[in-house]
Order: structure tokens, then sequence, then C-alpha cells
């Protein structure tokens, strides 16, 4: 009986602690934004997931060449961990964005340079995800999928710097200094209560990830041999 | 605009990652085993591959050749091209230029980017932040008779979040009041 690591439960029960924490702070303790007014609360989960669904593209990719460079599983079962969770999170940070635009910018969607970049990403790794399911051969899935993350993950500094190369409908990046002080501590509760959160999963499902490819690649056993002899 | 953002600074990132994929190009081509060096020059070719195509975007002035919007003086400045096309018109409302017709289901105020100013004139409630002095993106068409119809309206904001002031309220009347000057 494997018994699953205690480490992952922690960082999950931290994470929802501090997103309960920040999320009660950022709904009841601070002020409203003196022009869009209560809607603005929704920075404090809109920006920790952007922030965070790119984090978990970058540890994808960076699994991904490890993957390529040292041909060990852990680095395919992480990778795969990494794209399900970063696709989870782009996927909320869309939703999350359209409930935002429509009070605000007074439409829930337009392809401005910042949406369509982010939304090509989702689709992109929602894609390599898809393109796993149809590889039943471990290696070229690594493979194949290892060089598809790698490619796509290009589109990251794009989603960053549209809102800088284009004109857009969404603005550019804020910074603490156009932030007053006052949405600072919830702002940041929650961005590492995702953080925490988001690693806890990904430790989790490259677990899982793990153990499937042990099954997948574990030779039969030595009495299914003897049958067949 | 920002063009040389990338092809300045960035550049030498760039050029980093794409001489670490040589370097690893060559590592790789001294390990013996086969599939290692085969999955080795996957890599290699997909960081080429993803630096090539960023250095494309980054480099060719993408951001000159494709335009969500036009801003006013683009707008002047395209003649004849501006008539008949739907186009996005992106700007800040000039101050003191918004009058509402028709009770609230028309709106009439003037873009500006502080070069020049195209007049619009737009149908439907304009959104609860619409006000003089924000940024605003319409979308639609203009006009021979010199304004711009614009069927859809966004507004635009910066990236300032502001608390309000010690006893300044938040409360849906003020929210409605900012968008004064149209009554």
């Amino acid at each position: 009986m494997r018994h699953s690591p205690t480490g992952p439960k922690v960082l999950v029960a931290l994470g929802v602690a501090l997103l309960l924490a920040g999320s009660w702070w950022g709904l009841t303790k601070a002020p409203g934004e003196v022009y869009m007014g209560e809607v603005q609360r929704i920075m404090y989960v809109h920006v920790p997931t952007a922030w965070n669904a790119m984090l978990a593209m970058t540890f994808a990719f960076a699994a991904a060449v490890m993957f390529l460079f040292t041909n060990e599983w852990k680095w395919d079962a992480r990778m795969e961990a990494a794209i399900e969770v970063g696709v989870l999170l782009a996927f909320l940070l869309c939703c999350q964005g359209a409930i935002w635009a429509k009070p605000t910018w007074g439409v829930w969607w337009d392809w401005d340079p910042r949406l369509t970049t982010t939304a090509v990403l989702l689709f992109a790794f929602a894609g390599i995800l898809a393109l796993r399911r149809f590889v039943d051969d471990p290696v070229k899935r690594g493979t194949w999928s290892a060089v598809a993350t790698v490619i796509a993950y290009a589109d990251v500094p794009i989603v960053y710097y549209s809102v800088r190369w284009w004109n857009s409908l969404h603005q550019m990046q804020s910074s603490p200094a156009t932030v007053s002080s006052a949405f600072h501590l919830p702002l940041r509760l929650n961005a590492f209560g995702v953080l925490f959160l988001m690693t806890g999963f990904i430790m989790l499902r490259a677990r899982i990830a793990s153990l499937r490819l042990a099954e997948e690649i574990a030779p039969p056993p030595a009495d299914a041999l003897g049958e067949l002899a | 605009m920002t063009g040389g953002y990338i092809t300045g600074g960035w550049g030498f990132v760039w050029a980093a990652y794409g001489w670490t994929a040589v370097g690893l190009a060559v590592r790789s081509s001294e390990t013996r085993e086969e599939d290692m060096k085969r999955s080795r020059l996957f890599l290699i070719l997909a960081l080429g591959a993803a630096a090539i195509g960023f250095a494309i975007l980054a480099g060719s002035g993408i951001s000159r050749n494709l335009v969500y919007y036009w801003t006013p003086s683009d707008l002047r400045n395209a003649g004849d091209k501006a008539y008949g096309a739907t186009i996005r018109l992106g700007g800040q409302v000039a101050p003191g230029s918004v009058r509402m017709l028709n009770g609230v289901s028309a709106l009439d105020f003037d873009v500006t980017d502080k070069k020049s100013i195209v007049h619009v004139k737009s149908t439907g409630a304009p959104p609860q932040m619409f006000r003089e002095g924000i940024g605003v993106v319409v979308e639609g068409t203009m006009t021979r008779a010199g304004y711009f119809q614009s069927d859809r309206l966004m507004v635009s904001h910066n990236n300032e979040y502001r608390a309000p002031k010690d006893g300044q309220q938040v409360n849906a009347k003020e929210l409605i009041r900012t968008t004064k000057g149209l009554e």
C-alpha cells in the first residue's frame, strides 16, 4: 500500500487558508475602488490567477526541457501535471476576466491583443493535453508533448508584452505604485494562496501521472510470460 | 513605438536563448546513447522554433502592422480608407464633450488623442465606468457627414486602482454621478 506524501496536502491546506483570509479581507476590510466600486474586488482572484497560470506554464516548460534533456520519466509526469493545472488556471482567468470586463469595459469579451493571446495560450496547452490522450506509446507521447510545450511556451512572453506592443483594451501591468496600499494585503495573501494551492495540486497530480507511467512501462509479470511460453 | 523595446535590450536575452540551444546541440552530439541524442535534438529544434517564432513577432514591427484600434490621428490620416469600413477607434473622451440624447439611448462625445478629435455618435447605454476623460474604444464606421457612428462602446481604464480618500464614500449614487456633464 503506497501512502500519499503529506507535503502537498500541507501546501493545499495552507493555500486554502491564505485564500480564505485574503478573500475575507478583500471582501470586507478593503474599500471598493473609487470609480469601479465593489466590482474591483475580483482583482484579488483575477490577478493571482494570472500570475500563477503563467508560473504553471513556466514550470511545464522547464519540465519539458528537463525531460528532453535527461529522458527521466519524472519530468514527463511533472510536465503533465503543470500543464493540466496551468490550463485550469488559464480557463478560470478568462472567466474571471469576462466577469470583470462586463461591468467595467461594457463587454464580456473582445479580440484585443491581451485577450486573444491568452485564449491562444489556453487552447495551445489544452491541445497538448489532448495530444497526450491520443498517443499510447509513452516515449512518443513524452517527446512530442514536450516539444509542443516548448514551442507553445513562446506565447507566454507574448501574453506578457501584448499590452505594451499593441494598443489594447486591457490596461498595462499595474505596479504597487499604481495600486492603493489598501488593496495590497488581500492581493498578496491570495497570490500566495493560489501559489501554494497550485504547487500542491501539481505535486499531487504529478504523483498520479508517475504511478500511471510506472504501470505503463512496467514489464508484464513473470507468470504472464510463463503462460505465453 | 515600442518596437525598439525588444530589438534593444531584450534582443540579448533572446540571443542567449538561441545560443543556449546551440550549446545544447553541441553537447548532445557528444553523448553516445541514441534516443537520448534524438530527444535532445528535438529539444534544440523546439527551442529554436520557439525562439525564432518569438523573435519574428518581436522584431518584425508587428506592433505597427497589427493594430487593435486606430487613434483619432490614424483615422484622419487614413483619408478615404476610413469611410465605410468597420473600424475601432480608441482614445480619450474629451472633457466637456459628452451629451446625452433621447434620454439614455444615444450618446454624443468627442474622442481625442490630444492631437486630433473625432466626433462620435453612439447608440445604447454606456458602461458604468464611462465618464469624461476616460479611455474608450468604439467600434463602427466613419460617416461622410464627418462623425463616427458607433454601435459598440467599450471603456478602457488605465492600470491605476485607487481607494477612496478619507470620508469619501463609494456608493451607487456617487458612481452614477461620475458621468457628470450628461444632463
